[in-house]
Order: structure tokens, then sequence, then C-alpha cells
């Protein structure tokens, strides 16, 4: 299979549906001219043109809200934020509007809209550009809320993304644009809703998406390299989360470590551990044991950031303290 | 606070005026103006029925059959009327939390906007909206939208569907002088200007944001129709208490959508005669001012001038009120009697 990065399997998915539906077009802050902040959408305005590819003013909420209108009105739009931590100015048009809409009107209004963010820290870019706010958009009813971890799941997320009628949030992580993996030139999508055991295992399930999987990965090698059997889940939803293959792994394992890269209080994570403690408290043979990174504003400074950040020995030390493995 | 009956924007006779190149000015009412005497019926219908559709809703809002806010259009009638007038069918309609008069204008069914109200499962959304809500997307009414200027970007939106079309239909949208403060009303319309969406910004500039004279949070006067020249968006003020004459400013701002112009604004001065909401008793202003504007009050004035034209006759009105009345008694019964929704209906209309 050939191996292609993460920046490129999106730049396939939003390509192969500008293509073939009219009805999609991109919008966002220097999407066009500029080619895009991480480059997603580079050679698109000459390919595709001004009426698909559109370059808007520095205006979140407006371009966000604009949107949402074209997608009432049958359109499906793909709205590009620079940072996830922008999608806080446009909360309330993703909230109020986005996520409202078809309920207050009784089913009278779809919302078809891809929004695609940037999300995570990890280059120093201090607190307000580090952000993930897709912990609390998964919160909200009437959203939906990817993440991929690899390019084969980006690509075939955003495939689901933009054919789905319901506003859907693909929170790109930045550190993984680079992150090579393979896609096959077949076509494929994968189904929103539907977490992925990435490593079947029997000892201990460890549950994370996005770049968190890389820590969990990480400790994952470390584990097995200790004779542990590790099952490992990829969420790829966080709205909505795929319980039934948790549950499923923990009935198995008895023994779980939930791992965000986001900070750790609130967000998914905390809605996994409630979960399964009331669903699944008789097979564990331990606490939920939920890794997050550390609930301060993000620090710019190098040292600082990465002791903030969730990494492998913040997993294996759960593992250890929960589980004594 | 004292209240205040000073108001620097009386009541006025004047038809409209304009800034830039949104000349217009009304023929006002004469045998030789564009509405033949149908159309004046159906305009005075129309904003007879608003009147008495939300003297229903407050009389039901008090016997606790309407709940939560209720937000009522008197007054402001012949605004949302004239306008609402000029569209085609393929034509979208935005507006705010005082939503009830444009949905009606707009030709929302009476029985199912009544019912939406009580929170029935005949109701315009199922009873999930409610007042501030109503939607009726096979009529091109896009809502009721209840966070002030919210509305705004999805009425751009709407229209950058339509220009991405390639049709010649135009998204109207109504909001009011609160909304002139939130970021969002600039950001809109530089967006729609850069874009030249094919909008018509209606503005109802009723001077109360709530309990708030726009005079106390507005810098710069209550005229707003003056800063669209900064977007270069052709504006004009209208006065809203002549359906008329919103009709006529609507009617060339219309036309110039369509011709490809780009987005066009107008203002209309007009006056709620009731408070922000059944809950407010309306201690920040002075009756005197409210009379001033019940003076012009579209409902009276217009039937009495088709009527001293002889443009309508006395019966041919009563004829309208009776039928109008009927109507209003229906929908209360109607809701009245529909079903309350189903527990089922809560987990629908979630997701696709």
């Amino acid at each position: 299979m050939p191996e292609i990065v993460l920046r490129e399997a999106l730049k396939r998915g939003l390509e192969e549906a500008l293509e073939n539906d009219p009805r999609v077009f991109i919008m966002g802050e220097d999407i066009g001219e500029y080619g895009g902040a991480y480059a997603v959408t580079d050679g698109f305005l000459k390919k595709f043109g001004e009426k698909r590819i559109k370059d808007t003013p520095i205006s979140e909420q407006a371009f966000l809200g604009a949107g949402i209108g074209a997608a009432a009105a049958g359109l499906r739009p793909i709205v590009e934020f620079m940072s996830m931590s922008f999608t806080l100015v446009a909360f309330d048009q993703i909230v109020n509007m986005a996520a409202n809409l078809r309920y207050m009107s009784g089913g009278q209004i779809s919302v078809p809209m891809v929004i695609r963010a940037p999300t995570g820290a990890g280059v120093q870019l201090g607190a307000t550009h580090s952000q993930s706010f897709e912990t609390w958009l998964a919160e909200v009813p009437g959203m939906k809320v990817v993440c991929p971890s690899t390019p084969y799941d980006a690509l075939g997320l955003m495939r689901s993304a933009i054919k789905d009628n319901n506003p859907v949030l693909v929170a790109e992580p930045a550190l993984l644009y680079g992150a090579k993996g393979e896609v096959p030139d077949e076509y494929y999508e994968i189904e929103i809703g539907k977490a992925d055991v990435t490593r079947e295992g029997s000892d201990i399930t460890l549950v994370s998406y996005g770049y968190g999987m890389r820590p969990v990965n990480d400790a994952a090698g470390t584990l097995e390299g200790r004779g542990v059997s590790v099952e490992v889940i990829d969420l790829r939803s966080l709205a909505p989360i795929d319980m039934d293959a948790i549950i499923a792994s923990v009935k198995k394992t008895n023994r779980v470590v939930v791992v965000d890269n986001a900070r750790r209080r609130g967000g998914v994570m905390a809605e996994v551990t409630a979960d399964l403690q009331q669903a699944a408290s008789e097979w564990l043979d331990g606490p939920v044991m939920r890794v997050g990174s550390v609930d301060v504003p993000w620090p710019y400074s190098r040292g600082l950031e990465q002791e903030v950040l969730t990494d492998a020995d913040d997993v294996l030390a759960a593992v250890a303290e929960g589980y004594g493995l | 606070m004292a209240s205040s009956t000073k108001s620097s924007a009386k009541p006025s006779s004047k038809k409209s005026k304009s800034s830039k190149n949104g000349k217009s000015s009304s023929s006002g009412l004469d045998n030789s103006g564009v509405s033949g005497v149908t159309d004046n019926l159906e305009l005075y219908r129309q904003m007879y029925l608003i009147r008495e559709f939300e003297l229903a809703c407050g009389e039901n809002y008090s016997k606790g059959l309407i709940r939560g806010f209720l937000h009522l259009y008197i007054g402001q009638e012949a605004t949302g009327v004239g306008a609402i007038s000029t569209l085609r069918d393929d034509d979208y309609v935005v507006s705010a939390y005082r939503d009830h008069g444009h949905a009606l204008a707009r030709g929302l069914d009476v029985n199912r906007s009544m019912a939406e109200l009580f929170g029935k499962a005949t109701g315009t959304s199922k009873g999930k909206g409610g007042s501030m809500h109503l939607f009726d997307v096979a009529k091109g009414f896009m809502g009721g939208h209840a966070i002030v200027a919210g509305q705004l970007p999805l009425a751009a939106g709407l229209a950058l569907a339509q220009q991405y079309n390639d049709t010649d239909a135009l998204t109207i949208c109504f909001f009011g002088d609160g909304s002139t403060n939130q970021g969002l009303y600039h950001e809109t319309m530089n967006l729609a200007a850069i874009w030249k969406l094919p909008i018509l910004f209606f503005l109802e500039n009723n001077m109360y944001g709530m309990g708030s004279s726009i005079e106390r949070v507005r810098a710069g006067g209550v005229d707003f129709y003056p800063g669209m020249a900064t977007y270069g968006i052709p504006a004009a003020e209208v006065d809203g208490m002549d359906v008329l004459a919103v009709k006529e400013a609507s009617e060339l701002a219309v036309a110039r959508i369509r011709n490809g112009d780009g987005p066009q604004f107008i203002e209309a001065k007009t006056f709620r005669f009731v408070g922000h909401s059944l809950a407010d008793g309306q201690k920040y202003r002075g009756q005197e001012e409210v009379k001033e504007w019940e003076e012009r009050d579209p409902v009276v004035t217009f039937p009495a001038k088709l009527i001293e034209m002889g443009l309508a006759t006395a019966d041919q009105i009563a004829e309208v009120k009776a039928s109008v009345d009927e109507a209003v008694a229906t929908a209360v019964k109607f809701a009245e009697d529909s079903p309350e929704p189903e527990l089922s209906e809560i987990h629908n209309d979630v997701l696709a």
C-alpha cells in the first residue's frame, strides 16, 4: 500500500469531494491565495477557482455562520479554522445555530457542514493557540466530532464527514500533519461513531484518540516488552463515543486506562470514565485510570509545555498505579 | 431611573430618505400608485392578521397557555408586511426572536404558528421551537433566531447559496436596533459587501433594545443607515409606520439585488406599542412617547386612508376584519385542541 502523510490524506478527501460534488466548497482564512496555514488546501484555488475556494476575512463567527446558512440552503460547505482555539470565537454560531437548528425547526433544517481545525499543543504556541475544544463540542447534542490519528483514518473519516447530513467537526491533530501511514488507492469510508481496536490484547485496555495515540502506542510497546498483552482502542469519533467497543474490550481485559492529549479535566475521557464505572465496574479489577494533560493554561517555554503534555510515561504510571503492571 | 419621553426620532410623516444611491420616494396613496386595490387590501389583511394574532397571543400568555418568552410585534406590522410583500417564493426570509409578524407575512399557516406557541405537536416545529423559533422551510421562512444578531450570518449564508447556484433569488434579513452593537452586525455587513451577496438587510429600528433606548447605548445617534457607507452598502431610511413607503423602498432594493448590485440596507423607523416581552412593565419610557407613535398606528391609519382615498370601502375593510377575526379564533381553538407532543419526540430531530 502506498504511504502518504496525514496532510495529503486530508487533501485527497477534500479534493475528491470538490471534484465529485458541485455543492461542496471550502472557505476559511487564507486557504486560497496563501494555501492554508497548514498547507492542506495548497493549490486548490488554482484548480477549483474562487467560487469553490473562498478566502474569508478574519471574522470567524461570520464565515462559520455563513457556512450554516449555505448548508441550510442545500450546499455542503467545508469551513476551515486556522486553529481549534479560534473556534471559540464562533462557538455561539456552532452551538446555538449549527447544532440546534434541526431540533428547533422540528427537523426541517439540515446543516450538512464540515468544520475542520488543527488541534492540540506541542509547538510552543502558548495558551491561546494550543487548546482542544473538540472535547467541549463533543458534548453538544446535534454535533458529530471526529479526530483521526492516522492518514488512513483521516481520509476515511473526512469522506464520511463530508457525506454526513449533520454538522461534523474534524479535529486534525496539528502534530500529526506530517505523520506517515498506508492509504489504499481503493475507495473506503470510516463510519462515524465506531472505534477501532488497533491492537488486540488480553491484559489491559488503553483508550485514546488523535495525538493521544502516540503516547498510548509507545506505552503499549513498552508494556509488551514486559510481557503485558495490551489492547489499544482508537476512538476515532468523540461524538458519538463508541462505548460498546470500549466495554467489550474491558470485559476481556478487566483493566483500563483512558488517555487524553487534551487537558484532563472534563472532556471526552471524563465521559468514558463515568460511563465505564456505571456499565462495566463489575468487570474491572481496579479503578478506571484517567490520564490527561495538566490542567493549566498551555505554557510557551518548551520544557514546560512538554511537561504539561500527556506522554508515554504518564500512561505507564497510570497503568502501574491502577493495576500494578 | 426617570422615564424619558424625549426622543430624537419622533414619529414623522416623511416617507423615506436615502443615503448614497439609495434614492427612493414613496408615491404614497394615490390612484396612480403601483398598488392596486386588491394589493392594498391584502397589505391591510396581513397587518390586521398580525395584530389580532399578537393580541390573541398576549391573551393566551396571560392564561398560561403560552409560556416562555413572548415578544409581540404590535406597532411594527407595516415594516414586515411592506417588505415581505415584495418577495418571490424562492426568496428566503430570516427573522430574529420577534418573529411572528414576519412568519405570518410570509404566509405561514396561522393554525400551526399558534400551535407552536402553545407547544403542541401540530406546531410548525412540532412544539420544539416556540415563539422565538418559528420555521417553515417550504415557505422559505428560515427562522426565528433568538441570539441577538445571530441570524445575520445565517442569512448571508443563504444568500451565498443563492449566488452560488446562479439564481436571482435573494434573502431578506430582519433585525432590530439592539443587534447593531454586536460584532456580528459589522462582520456580516463586511462579508456580504465583499462577496456582493444578494441580501436585503432590513433594520427595524424600534428605538429600544429591550429596555435600553438606543440613545443610551449607541454612539452616533439614532440613525444607522448612514453607517452603511463604511461598507459601501447602499442604504435608505423609510417610515416604518407607512406600509406603502416600506413596500416601495423594498421594491427598489429588491430590484437592485436581483440586478446583481449586491447587498442593500433599509432602516425602518418603527415602534413597538407594547413591552419588549410580556414580562416588561416599560418603566424605562413614558406613555406619552408610546401614545405619539400609536397615533400613527398603521393598522388604524392605513384602512382609514384607503377609505378616504376611495381605494376601499368600509364594507371591504369590515369583511377583512371579520375573516381575520374568525381565522385567529380558529387558530386559538386549533392550538388548544391539538395534542401535546409525544414524549418519544424528545429524541427525534437531534441528528439526521
